[in-house]
């Protein structure tokens, strides 16, 4: 049975320049492993998503990523403030980015809209004041 | 139809990148999420905004070219990102709208 492929990285909260760096990376491995571009674009855009949330509203967490024969399982946990009202957060366009976010282009309220639409599972573990962890799954 | 083709028609130049590419649609909008999810590989995408943040989303979307419009100041850092992930960009003095007409003009004729 061949191994399960896991990446790790540490997402950096304080730093908006890099934000969606470690989505970057996992798309560009995905690319030279020769997966479907479909699913390479599904993988990236629900990670960046996740990605950006973190760096926006958790400052920072971890990313793991783990491709198997079946799946790509992507992991993102923090110890942000935790989101109080998930069904709220579920909703296009409902954002609760500051001004100062949204004039770089973020807080369009699409960000779990899209990591729901282009992933094959989406499980949100939050608890206010402690944190969240996002599980995002996309079979191959 | 290539990026080069319609450099002159948007009154645009090449700030990075092969600009020799064919594109086969557009996208204009500023919102990074909007774009993520509706930017196709082999787009043209317009944009006012010229952070590091678009060359991010860029990478991830694979466009043609990123044209920003309305000559918006391009950072440094969005420039040395832009390079190393082989983005095109461009830069046109016309607004996303002028732009996205001339566009359709030029992606008209052509056909």
């Amino acid at each position: 049975m061949p191994d399960t492929l896991k990446f790790h990285f540490d997402i950096d909260g304080s730093d908006f320049s890099s934000a969606g760096a470690a989505s970057v990376m996992v798309k560009k491995k995905l690319r030279q492993l020769a997966y479907d571009p479909e699913i390479i674009r599904k993988v990236s855009i629900a990670m960046y998503e996740g990605e950006i949330n973190m760096v926006i509203h958790a400052n920072g967490g971890t990313a793991d990523v783990e491709v198997s024969d079946e799946e790509i399982v992507i992991i993102l946990s923090d110890k942000g403030p935790g989101i109080p009202n998930v069904e709220l957060a579920m909703q296009a366009g409902y954002s609760t980015a500051h001004d100062n976010i949204r004039n770089l282009g973020f807080g369009a309220g699409m960000g779990f809209p899209n990591m729901k639409k282009y992933t094959d599972y989406l499980n949100v573990d939050t608890v206010v004041g402690e944190g969240t962890t996002i599980t995002m799954k996309v079979k191959l | 139809m290539t990026v080069n083709e319609i450099c002159e028609r948007i009154e645009a130049s090449v700030i990075c990148g092969d600009a020799s590419k064919n594109f086969d649609g557009v996208y204009v909008g500023d919102l990074l999420s909007r774009a993520m999810s509706h930017v196709e590989g082999g787009n043209i995408w317009v944009t006012i905004m010229s952070n590091v943040n678009v060359v991010a989303v860029a990478t991830l979307t694979e466009p043609a070219a990123v044209v920003l419009a309305e000559e918006v100041d391009l950072q440094e850092d969005a420039l040395k990102s832009a390079m190393e992930n082989g983005i095109t960009l461009l830069s046109s003095p016309l607004s996303a709208y002028e732009i996205c007409v001339r566009l359709h003009n030029a992606v008209s004729e052509g056909e």
